[in-house]
């Protein structure tokens, strides 16, 4: 069979349906291994990561670093207030410094959109995004799907309501992606302030009406709303935001019963999602937290191997 | 000022020759304001156009062969950053000048965003001593408000005395509609003109690329159309209601071209100018965050390309200028979102119009070169340059036939940030003639 | 590259016979099946595993042996220097390991670095009394210090030279044969 070759994981746009499969596969067998009692893997020995973290963000840091451990990588951790980025260093002087350390593998997270792709054309080393700006979040995507398989067994025809914030969400630009590819129809929900224009190219309908969304949805993918949109003036509130397009039991309701719930966290409560539905029957948050692991080792395992190593 | 200062040598590749004796052999002598088109020569003694026909048996001057070439009214490019003073590691008058020269324009007028600004007479004889020497004559662009601030006016009247034609606070838009009307009444006192940068920072605030379906998907800060299209449309009420020449500056949408169409159609006395980049470059290229491509105003979609091109075919934008915008590398290879706006343009710009345009049969030839030469100098209110007998030589060669392939290494701007890098042009300008004194390549 | 047949080692009725006696012998050397697993190293392994649990049944009539199947690309010692990347399929070992006298099970050894691998992979699930280890072939030119304790056949082998082991469950016939590769 045909394998699928990656470089760089950069985002889920373009990423055929057979390269999603594969990745999608391969972490069934890490969730496996994840259960084992030494739930770990030798087959990255001598291969080493760095973890280049311009952003804070504890979960996808520490997802991405067992992630690493497990698949028996050496593991490097750059935070950009513990390095000489808080010097102004350039992302250039920084590319070129990670190339004179050899490391294999870089994942990137950064507040500039297109960063990881800005990386990857100037080292050797293969770069996987972990979040860059407003762009994607794919691992983050891939677990998404990888958790739906999960619940539902097949993509193909699921129907995906995201609700929240589109315009500044990497993550619903990878879901996005990583949805259509597979198969299932997305609908997005949220404030007009909140969805940036054009989106409907992206092959996507819109509504302003969460009541109908839900129940149009099979799956709820609910995003994080910062507090920071009531400030630039996207807003009115967030006590409106919750009474508008928070997910609330009620409206669950409202809307014909019980859905896949999903949020890729850290999750406001109270805010756009309510305790009970977070903690309720349809909500496979923890879940999500899990496969993000098996994900992650299925990446850096795909993405080692191959050619290099080999002069 | 003294023009006697000794000449500068061109760059490597190139000749000098004194006009005090040069005939200009076997071109196709091309001025559309002249209705001239002919394959003849053209003889210069002492700077100054002496005759159009064959050279005279027995005339003792020096002869260029310049076959194959059009022999043109000098080239000007009337919107260009020199970042002199203030950031001499992007770009010096000097090394702009010699890019300009190079790329076959006689004259320039540099955009007074340096620091500090340029906002008296002082700075403006700084920056007009810089290019001499040169092949290209430099009119200095004054800033219409104090620092470019926004909150007073400059001393027009003797920035005028100076030479000065033309205000703007490129880069800074006037917000404040009542200073713009009170800029174009000052201004109309003296003929001068206001070549304003249309833009409501208000909406553009935060963008880096045109608002629009790849934004989304990048999911890059957009800046929509109409934070263009608005201020077009508030500038153009304010130069009906006063009466002042307004310019406005690299237009790039659809909607701002219809806007000037239909202003010029009621008989108000504004004009426009375009980019080459605007004219061959839609917002699709960003895909990549090259940052080579990040330019304000941003590139649009494929429909506002193609009528900018119409726009610019049926004279309903004027001019074409480059706004050529130098950065160091550094400063440019950078994350997308924090890089600085802007692309060179000076040495690339009549290859790349004739390339994609002219070839193309989208835009005549005299068109082109009637928005390179008569057309920026007619707008600021220069002098005409043309090639008639008695006239100062003032000449771009142009070789519509030779082919080249762009390449950033090989130029003569202190900066590299071309989006054009490895195009193939058909096109080449071969040399200058201007201050007497001749720019050839060999 | 093709492949040219060379000779046939073990045929359908050959292959029978070589099973049944590793299936005595499995039984005689642990002493009947208690505590007895077996374990197929995939691919070709697993379908050997499960026929000669059967057969060890058979033999006793005192119950099952439990089998399990295990994919040791992720234990290989030359990840990073394969030109692709080995797809990773599952292991699936439905019992607890630990004390147990395993088994492990593959088609052919060769250079002993599978067995290294699947031996590895075992330690992660558990610590099992003891573990040993039938191949159907052993084709010699070992790189570690492995030996199998059941074998059904020794060939003496080229290194140009490849064994190929083709079971019904998998190729659609039984058969061990001797090949060589030949370069177009």
């Amino acid at each position: 069979m045909n394998q699928v070759r990656f470089n760089h994981l950069l985002g889920l746009e373009g990423l055929s349906q057979e390269a999603i499969t594969e990745i999608l596969d391969s972490a069934e067998v890490f969730l496996e291994v994840l259960k084992r009692p030494i739930p770990s893997v030798p087959s990255l020995r001598g291969v080493t990561v760095a973890n280049l973290f311009f952003e804070p963000s504890t979960r996808t840091k520490i997802s991405f670093e067992l992630a690493e451990k497990r698949v028996s990588a050496d593991v490097a951790n750059f935070a950009a207030s513990g390095s000489s980025m808080t010097k102004g260093e350039t992302m250039l002087d920084t590319a070129r410094n990670i190339e004179a350390m050899k490391v294999d593998v870089v994942v990137i997270r950064h507040f500039a959109q297109g960063a990881p792709h800005f990386l990857a054309e100037r080292i050797n080393a293969s770069v996987i995004n972990a979040g860059d700006g407003s762009h994607e979040h794919p691992t983050q995507g891939l677990l998404d799907l990888l958790t739906l398989r999960h619940q539902v067994g097949q993509l193909d025809g699921l129907k995906v309501l995201i609700l929240g914030d589109i315009a500044h969400s990497r993550v619903a630009r990878s879901d996005i992606w990583g949805l259509k590819t597979m198969g299932a129809e997305v609908k997005l929900c949220g404030p007009a302030t909140l969805i940036p224009r054009d989106v409907d190219l992206m092959g996507v309908d819109v509504t302003f009406d969460i009541v109908e969304g839900l129940s149009w949805c099979d799956v709820v993918i609910v995003l994080r709303l910062q507090m920071e949109r009531q400030r630039e003036g996207l807003i009115p509130s967030m006590r409106e935001y919750l009474r508008t397009f928070g997910l609330t039991r009620l409206r669950l309701e409202q809307a014909g019963g019980e859905k896949i719930i999903m949020h890729p966290g850290p999750m406001n409560r109270g805010v756009e999602i309510d305790s009970d539905v977070a903690d309720g029957p349809g909500s496979v948050i923890l879940r999500q937290v899990t496969h993000g692991v098996a994900v992650r080792m299925a990446v850096l395992y795909l993405i080692s191997g191959g050619e290099r190593g080999i002069e | 000022m003294n023009e006697t200062l000794s000449p500068i040598k061109p760059p490597s590749g190139w000749e000098y020759h004194s006009t005090e004796k040069l005939a200009l052999r076997g071109g196709r002598l091309f001025d559309p304001s002249a209705e001239l088109d002919e394959q003849t020569d053209l003889i210069i003694e002492k700077g100054v156009i002496l005759s159009i026909g064959a050279i005279p048996d027995g005339w003792n001057g020096e002869v260029v062969d310049v076959s194959g070439c059009l022999v043109c009214p000098g080239f000007f490019d009337m919107h260009v950053h020199f970042r002199e003073p203030g950031f001499e590691h992007k770009e010096t008058i000097r090394t702009g000048c010699t890019a300009a020269a190079v790329g076959g324009f006689t004259g320039v007028a540099p955009m007074p965003n340096t620091n500090p600004a340029i906002d008296n007479p002082g700075m403006v004889r700084f920056q007009q001593e810089q290019a001499l020497g040169l092949p290209v004559d430099l009119f200095p662009i004054a800033a219409i408000t104090t620092g470019r601030k926004g909150a007073t006016l400059t001393e027009i009247g003797e920035l005028r005395d100076v030479g000065v034609k033309v205000f703007s606070d490129d880069g800074s838009p006037l917000v404040s509609s009542e200073m713009m009307r009170h800029a174009l009444e000052y201004t109309r006192m003296f003929n001068l003109v206001i070549s304003e940068h249309c833009e409501d920072m208000s909406l553009t605030k935060g963008g880096v690329m045109h608002e629009g379906s790849v934004a989304t998907r990048l999911g890059l800060p957009g800046m929509p159309s109409i934070g263009e299209e608005i201020p077009v449309e508030r500038n153009i009420q304010l130069a009906e209601f006063t009466g002042g020449r307004l310019h406005i500056a690299h237009i790039s949408t659809a909607k701002s071209l219809d806007l000037i169409r239909r202003a010029k159609d009621r008989g108000i006395n504004i004009t426009a100018e375009v980019t080459p980049h605007h004219l061959t470059l839609d917002c699709s290229l960003l895909e990549g965050y090259n940052a080579d491509y990040k330019v304000n105003p941003p590139l649009r979609t494929v429909e506002d390309v193609e009528a900018l091109i119409e726009g610019l075919a049926d004279g309903t934008i004027d001019a074409i200028a480059t706004d050529h915008a130098p950065h160091a590398p550094d400063e440019k290879e950078v994350e997308f979102i924090s890089a600085p706006f802007g692309m060179i343009g000076l040495e690339t710009a009549v290859g790349v119009v004739h390339t994609r345009l002219v070839s193309t049969g989208k835009l005549s030839l005299s068109r082109m070169v009637a928005a390179f030469s008569t057309a920026p100098r007619a707008i600021m209110g220069l002098h005409e340059v043309n090639l008639k007998v008695g006239q100062a030589a003032n000449i771009t060669l142009f070789n519509p036939d030779e082919k080249w392939m762009v390449d950033r290494e090989q130029m003569l701007s202190k900066a590299k940030n071309t989006p054009f890098h490895g195009w193939k042009l058909t096109g080449r300008t071969r040399g200058v003639v201007n201050r007497g004194m001749a720019w050839i390549r060999k | 590259m093709t492949e040219k047949l060379k000779q046939v080692i073990i045929d359908a009725t050959g292959l029978e016979r070589t099973l049944a006696r590793l299936a005595h012998e499995i039984l005689e050397a642990n002493r009947g099946i208690e505590g007895l697993a077996l374990i197929g190293i995939r691919t070709r392994g697993a379908p050997l595993a499960e026929r000669l649990a059967k057969l060890i049944s058979e033999i006793e009539h005192r119950g099952e042996v439990p089998v399990g199947i295990l994919d040791i690309t992720l234990y290989r010692d030359d990840y990073l220097m394969k030109l692709k990347t080995p797809k990773v399929r599952s292991t699936d070992i439905p019992f607890e390991i630990n004390d147990r006298n395993l088994v492990l099970v593959d088609d052919v050894l060769f250079t002993g670095r599978t067995s290294r691998a699947a031996i590895d992979a075992i330690l992660d699930y558990g610590r099992p009394a003891r573990i040993q280890l039938a191949v159907l072939v052993d084709r010699g030119h070992r790189e570690m210090p492995i030996q199998g304790d059941f074998v059904g056949k020794t060939v003496i082998t080229s290194p140009g030279e490849e064994v190929r082991v083709r079971l019904k469950e998998i190729d659609n016939v039984d058969e061990v044969v001797l090949v060589e590769t030949v370069n177009d």
